[in-house]
């Protein structure tokens, strides 16, 4: 187990190296002149040549590399050309944003996915069956730009004024202020790796609100997320249940299933203890996936919302030319989608001993 | 003597039975027989006829403004039926105008000419270079493998979508840059899905046979194991399309696939952002014709996996 651990972890950091010299090279040749980008068409040649000096720019390529490789290993990513403000700054007022947005879009995807996929194995080829399959390979289809605003269009404008109503845009309601965890607890003395994770988590609207008994901000964080939430979730969603049903409907062939009824087991006890666990494999392997998805989903749910997470950050770094933002905020996703990964790995040796063994 | 004799007839009768066609003839019966296959083949053959058909079928010039043209046409006006009891003064639109004063109508039949085509060339490209990587470092092994296979780790680690955002912003906006960068980053998926298929066909005895035959590497490579390692590719491929679709169309909403004036269903919502919720039918008919088109292919391909993968034999 842990040689297998260790041994997952050694081939992750070849692929690291990689993902840093390509998110690097990919920066690099961005064609645009940054400057320009930066300080707009009527730059001089003399403020060109003094914004190249500033960041670097004017050293050789492998030079410059180089130099990223040691800022980035003492965790600087560098400083933002347009917002003049350090990329770890920006990634920790952005982030918690996206990663919101992810959770409480898998957690629906997980929650409504598993169980329909359930449902539906149990009553194979009945009504139910077939109609969440039908909802499936709709959903699978969707777009996920269309759903965002077909959703925003229903629930802010055709229901506008009924309870059933939600905001189509924005993480909070004006007026209304979700208070950090270093003013509700009055850590403000703290400093470093704390204060960082502190300032961090307190961008997770709901989370701080919830753990600090901000009531009303907790349910107005919420229900600012349900519709980008519902939007970015329903692809991952029809994934989710279409691997769960084929993945049951394999196991219940198998022959201990047949035993386990031979027994005299209940239907749904063979199904939940017997059949479910060996069917999660697979299932486990595709949630993780979605995290890609989800990333890149972002991007598109977190224009239609207006939300300001990494995707809209990217986007809006790369129309800007912002090298530095691009290369950092990549950086951070493509690493997280790496750790993702290896937990993913590392539960199915949890998950099946026997894959440990090999 | 009579031993090698046997052996040799033995090899050429087992590179005869993996010649037949008669895989293809079974999977086909079984693909009509499915009802959701069925329905996606007539989604797609009705499409195609659209694609086909556009300049006959269009009423309008979908990119050119009927301002001017056609007498008292309004910018972003409402699905309009003079059969359904709009009012005979309003100019006929069955779905309504966008805000240059263009036929939605139109705009969404030359639409379905541009996904099609997107949708096939690039997984066309995707599989063409993927299966090609793939096939080689599965057949060739060694360092070549390795090398191959960890390029394609890395190109896996990036979320898909932002990966392709990256590239296009490197290659330049427009319809064909978009297109290729959704190719690229589907290369991986192919060649660990060619790779996988030709080594678990490698060895197998048609193709000891025919080496034992005196067949070339590549002889053997092109000519016995690519024909039987490409079920999987051309199932993963299918379902590929409805992806390569909704990717490109995502590429084109944010601004970085087709430019103005290009009819493209995903660049019509994105362009009409600001209005969609004034004039919602800019969003609805061109998400509709996306959702249909890519359900159309997906449900084509689940079918063909059922069909071709024998384990699924129910």
């Amino acid at each position: 187990m842990t040689r297998f651990i260790i041994r997952r972890i050694l081939v992750s950091i070849p692929v690291l190296i990689a993902i840093v010299f390509v998110v690097f090279a990919v920066a690099r040749i961005i064609p645009g002149d940054p400057c320009v980008a930066t300080l707009g068409e009527r730059a001089t040649p003399e403020q060109c040549r003094l914004f190249a000096i500033r960041y670097g720019l004017d050293q050789p390529v492998a030079v410059q590399f180089a130099k990223y490789i040691g800022q980035v290993g003492s965790g600087d990513l560098g400083t933002s050309i347009k917002y003049q403000l350090p990329v770890t700054d920006l990634i920790i007022q952005r982030l918690p944003t996206t990663v919101e947005l992810s959770f409480f879009a898998l957690l629906f995807a997980v929650s409504v996915g598993i169980p329909l996929g359930i449902v539906s194995a149990y009553k194979r080829n009945s009504g139910i069956d077939v109609a969440t399959m039908m909802f499936a390979n709709l959903g699978y289809s969707t777009p996920v730009f269309v759903l965002g605003l077909v959703l925003a269009f229903a629930f802010a404008i055709l229901l506008k004024g009924t309870p059933l109503a939600l905001p189509p845009s924005g993480r909070l309601s004006t007026g209304v202020e979700v208070r950090t965890l270093i003013e509700v607890w009055h850590l403000e003395g703290v400093q470093g790796v704390p204060r960082v994770l502190l300032d961090f988590f307190s961008g997770i609207y709901t989370l701080t609100a919830l753990v600090t008994f901000q009531g009303k901000a907790f349910v107005d964080a919420l229900r600012h997320l349900i519709l980008p939430a519902v939007a970015l979730g329903t692809i991952p969603l029809a994934i989710i249940a279409r691997i769960t049903r084929s993945s049951l409907l394999d196991v219940m062939g198998q022959d201990y299933i047949r035993t386990a009824r031979a027994k005299g087991l209940g239907g749904r006890l063979v199904l939940m203890r017997h059949a479910f666990r060996n069917a999660v494999l697979p299932v486990v392997t595709i949630i993780g996936l979605q995290i890609g998805l989800l990333l890149g989903g972002a991007v598109l749910t977190e224009t239609i919302f207006n939300l300001s997470g990494v995707g809209k950050t990217v986007f809006e770094a790369i129309q800007s030319r912002d090298y530095v933002v691009i290369q950092g905020f990549t950086l951070v996703i493509a690493v997280g989608f790496l750790i993702v990964n290896l937990i993913v790995d590392l539960s199915y040796a949890v998950l099946d001993p026997r894959l440990s063994l090999r | 003597m009579t031993a090698t004799a046997d052996a040799l007839s033995e090899a050429k009768d087992a590179l005869a039975a993996t010649g037949d066609g008669r895989l293809w003839r079974d999977s086909l019966r079984s693909l009509l027989r499915q009802r959701s296959a069925l329905v996606g083949m007539a989604i797609l053959l009705f499409l195609a006829a659209i694609a086909l058909f556009a300049p006959q079928l269009a009423p309008f010039d979908p990119d050119k403004p009927l301002l001017g043209v056609e007498e008292g046409v309004t910018a972003a006006a409402a699905p309009c039926i003079h059969f359904l009891g709009c009012p005979a003064i309003q100019p006929e639109h069955f779905m309504g105008t966008d805000s240059n004063f263009r036929d939605v109508l139109s705009r969404i039949i030359f639409g379905a000419r541009i996904s099609l085509v997107i949708g096939f060339i690039t997984v066309g490209l995707a599989i063409l270079v993927g299966a090609a990587l793939g096939a080689v470092a599965g057949y060739a092994g060694g360092w070549l493998d390795t090398l191959i296979m960890r390029i394609m780790d890395v190109l896996l680690v990036f979320p898909s979508l932002l990966l392709a955002i990256l590239l296009v912003t490197v290659l330049g906006r427009g319809l064909f840059n978009a297109l290729l960068a959704i190719a690229i980053v589907a290369i991986p998926v192919y060649a660990r899905i060619m790779r996988a298929s030709v080594l678990s066909v490698r060895e197998q005895d048609f193709v000891t046979a025919s080496r034992a035959l005196g067949e070339s590497s590549t002889g053997i490579l092109v000519r016995r194991i690519l024909p039987n390692s490409l079920t999987p590719i051309v199932v993963a491929g299918t379902l590929g399309i409805g992806g390569a679709i909704l990717d490109v169309a995502a590429l084109s909403f944010i601004g970085l696939g087709a430019q103005p004036p290009t009819a493209e269903w995903g660049s019509m919502i994105g362009k009409e952002l600001s209005r969609v919720f004034a004039a919602p039918h800019l969003l609805l008919f061109p998400g509709i014709a996306l959702s249909l088109t890519v359900l159309a292919f997906n449900l084509v391909g689940d079918g063909l996996r059922d069909a071709l993968d024998p384990r699924l034999d129910r």
